[in-house]
């Protein structure tokens, strides 16, 4: 996850408080969005970045999982092509995964 | 999973990705959802 | 009516491909003292774990060179050998060839005479032991006399550790060992600092050897050039001028292309793309016969993903610069075309979902000409070495453009879903090119393609740039460009209109109207 915006994340949830800020990612890959989810919540595992040690707890989803929360005629202009170009499962499961290990309940 | 409503009071940061679904895309579609997006960026790797 | 005017095809004569070259630098100490990755860590985490291992992942000189997508990029093997070839690609390691059919492999030290040769403002030192170690091992074609004379000026070894120290030079390192630098231009301005006049030094350099490689490879006078185009995302300037640039320019002075002016196109990625589209406009318009459009390479990018290379265990693979210099000239009969009327544009208003993307730079310049995205042998896009993308966690980027298009021709029904990963491999290739921003970007793949459409293997292809410009921060738009390429069709009957031909076509035109104006007074 870049580093600017590990400190971006930073800053609007001591701003708002975590229990307002949500982040939604678009990674093309399920491991860098698992990644990137585990940072938001946990801290950046690598220790390279502003959120190393630092455990937000923020809620964080893959734009894929909120399809059905999605006007379905935006989601068809913007998301559905790329359904057919990367790996939808794996990269819900892979956020499934992470949430459930890192985020209590 | 999370309903509509989870996000109606709540603050947005996009990380879009430019080979994956980029901020903007990501934007379009959080706008039918619900809630105040507060910055929207797209990493770029290569 | 009878045609004479354009029979033997169409009257337009397209501009061609008449050359292509391709050069590749190793750097690894250059990657140790300017890859952003490396210097920004060494200000944040300057004890960090990474800095400390990364040293004992920086390849040799004859493991880069014998590193199978290296050759690829050079022309010593097809990008289709990639498919087939034991991976990890870093483990098995080919006949380590420096010279290729498009261009060469460059070692660092003789880069850095390189650099001297390039240097126009006496800024780059080097030590004596250093210039004489490395004069004879030059590629000297096409780099004349007075040129080479700088390597003459040398200076002491100890000055250079003392500009280096007091922060008034980038020393230049070989295996660890101070041999040269590169000095600041001027002591306060920050656009003229050691670091910038490095960098632009870096790009102008192997700009050059591109250039150089391109005009001795394929036998081109430099004296034909009539204007270059330099397309790196490099700024050339002072802190009044930050970006003036026409490095295009400077390296054509380097190259010996006296009757050439040029001009720096930028575009982020998308920049070469743009830059071919320019000169091919220029040639199609008869403005120029002979446009080089090129780019060297960037040394911020050395390295940039370096850390999840060394966390795997991997070589660090971001360790080439890259560059490349392409020739756009009227048409010869001979080389493959460039149609100028068949060109793929992402416009402001095409938005930035993947999906508008595709359609405006892939899909509406075929179906304004009526081609089906099936109709294109070979697309060239993205063409990033997944061995070094796909650990960093950025996926495989040429195959998820592939991925991307033929997505788009299942939309629009050319395509059945089920036939997506065979469209893929058919209709794409393998990434073999350095993550170095506008080098991958289309051009690796325009030798390869410029040589299977002179052989009829393939019968169009397109090449696609695309652009983050949002990295500026001055918009959050993406770019593209795309373009075709076919087989030249032999020349029509003269590119102007002969007066006779003109005259017999009005007299015939002439003759069918009178005679249809006395029929139908005849009928009344």
């Amino acid at each position: 996850m870049d580093m600017a915006n590990q400190a971006r994340i930073k800053e609007t949830a001591e701003k708002y408080g975590t229990d307002k800020v949500v982040v939604i990612l678009g990674g093309a890959e399920a491991e860098s969005a698992g990644l990137t989810a585990e940072t938001v919540i946990a801290g950046d595992p690598t220790y390279a970045g502003p959120l190393t040690n630092v455990a937000l707890g923020l809620p964080v989803y893959h734009i894929f999982e909120l399809k059905d929360l999605i006007d379905p005629q935006v989601y068809e202009d913007q998301i559905s092509m790329m359904e057919m170009v990367l790996n939808v499962e794996e990269i819900i499961t892979e956020m499934s995964d992470i949430r459930s290990q890192y985020q209590d309940g | 999973m999370v309903s509509k409503e989870f996000f109606a009071d709540k603050k947005i940061c996009i990380l879009g990705d430019r080979d994956g679904i980029p901020g903007p895309a990501i934007a379009e579609c959080m706008q039918t959802v619900g809630g105040e997006i507060l910055f929207t960026s797209t990493e770029c790797f290569v | 009516m009878a045609s004479e005017v354009t029979k033997g095809g169409s009257l337009v004569n397209f501009p061609v491909i008449r050359a292509t070259a391709y050069v590749l630098v190793h750097a690894p100490d250059i990657l140790m003292g300017h890859g952003t990755t490396i210097t920004m860590e060494r200000v944040k985490n300057p004890d960090s774990e990474y800095l400390k291992a990364l040293p004992g992942h920086l390849r040799s000189f004859q493991e880069a060179v014998g590193y199978l997508p290296n050759q690829v990029y050079i022309g010593n093997a097809h990008p289709r050998q990639l498919t087939d070839h034991p991976s990890p690609w870093y483990q098995h390691p080919v006949e380590p060839r420096t010279q290729g059919r498009f261009g060469q492999i460059l070692d660092q030290a003789e880069f850095y005479g390189l650099m001297k040769i390039a240097d126009s403002f006496n800024l780059v030192e080097l030590s004596a032991e250093f210039a004489a170690s490395i004069k004879d091992k030059l590629p000297t074609a096409n780099l004349s006399a007075k040129h080479f004379a700088q390597l003459d000026r040398t200076r002491d070894l100890q000055e250079i550790e003392e500009m280096v120290v007091s922060h008034q030079a980038d020393g230049l390192y070989q295996d660890g060992q101070l041999v040269g630098c590169v000095r600041e231009a001027h002591d306060t301005d920050p656009n003229l600092s050691a670091h910038v006049v490095f960098e632009n030094l870096v790009c102008k350099a192997s700009g050059v050897l591109a250039l150089v490689n391109l005009l001795e490879r394929f036998q081109i006078d430099p004296k034909e050039i009539d204007y270059i185009i330099e397309t790196s995302e490099e700024a050339i300037g002072d802190m009044n001028q930050r970006g003036g640039g026409n490095l295009a320019k400077a390296i054509g002075e380097i190259g010996n292309c006296e009757n050439a002016s040029g001009a720096d196109i930028r575009g982020f990625c998308a920049g070469p793309a743009h830059g071919i589209l320019s000169a091919a406009a220029l040639v199609r318009a008869g403005i120029f016969k002979n446009v080089v459009v090129l780019a060297g390479g960037s040394s911020a990018k050395l390295g940039m993903n370096s850390r999840d290379h060394v966390n795997k265990q991997m070589p660090v693979l971001e360790d080439m610069i890259g560059g490349y210099a392409i020739l756009i000239s009227e048409n010869d009969g001979i080389n493959p075309v460039i149609r100028t009327d068949i060109v793929g544009k992402h416009k402001i208003g095409s938005g930035s979902s993947p999906q508008a993307v595709i359609q405006a730079i892939v899909a509406d310049p075929l179906e304004r000409n009526g081609l089906k995205i099936t109709d294109v042998d070979i697309f060239a896009p993205e063409l990033q070495n997944p061995e070094i993308t796909v650990p960093a966690g950025a996926g495989d980027v040429p195959l998820a453009n592939y991925k991307m298009i033929g997505a788009m021709a299942v939309k629009r029904g050319e395509l059945d879903k089920s036939e997506l990963a065979q469209f893929t491999t058919s209709h794409g290739m393998t990434g073999f090119a350095p993550t170095q921003g506008h080098i991958p970007s289309g051009v690796p793949l325009l030798g390869v393609i410029r040589e299977e459409l002179l052989q009829g293997k393939i019968k169009r292809a397109m090449v696609i740039g695309k652009g983050s410009l949002f990295l500026g921060r001055m918009t959050d738009l993406f770019d593209g460009i795309s373009l075709i390429l076919e087989p030249n069709q032999g020349l029509s009957h003269g590119s102007e209109l002969k007066l006779e031909d003109v005259k017999e076509q009005v007299r015939l035109i002439l003759a069918e109207a009178m005679e249809q104006a006395a029929e139908s007074l005849a009928r009344r």
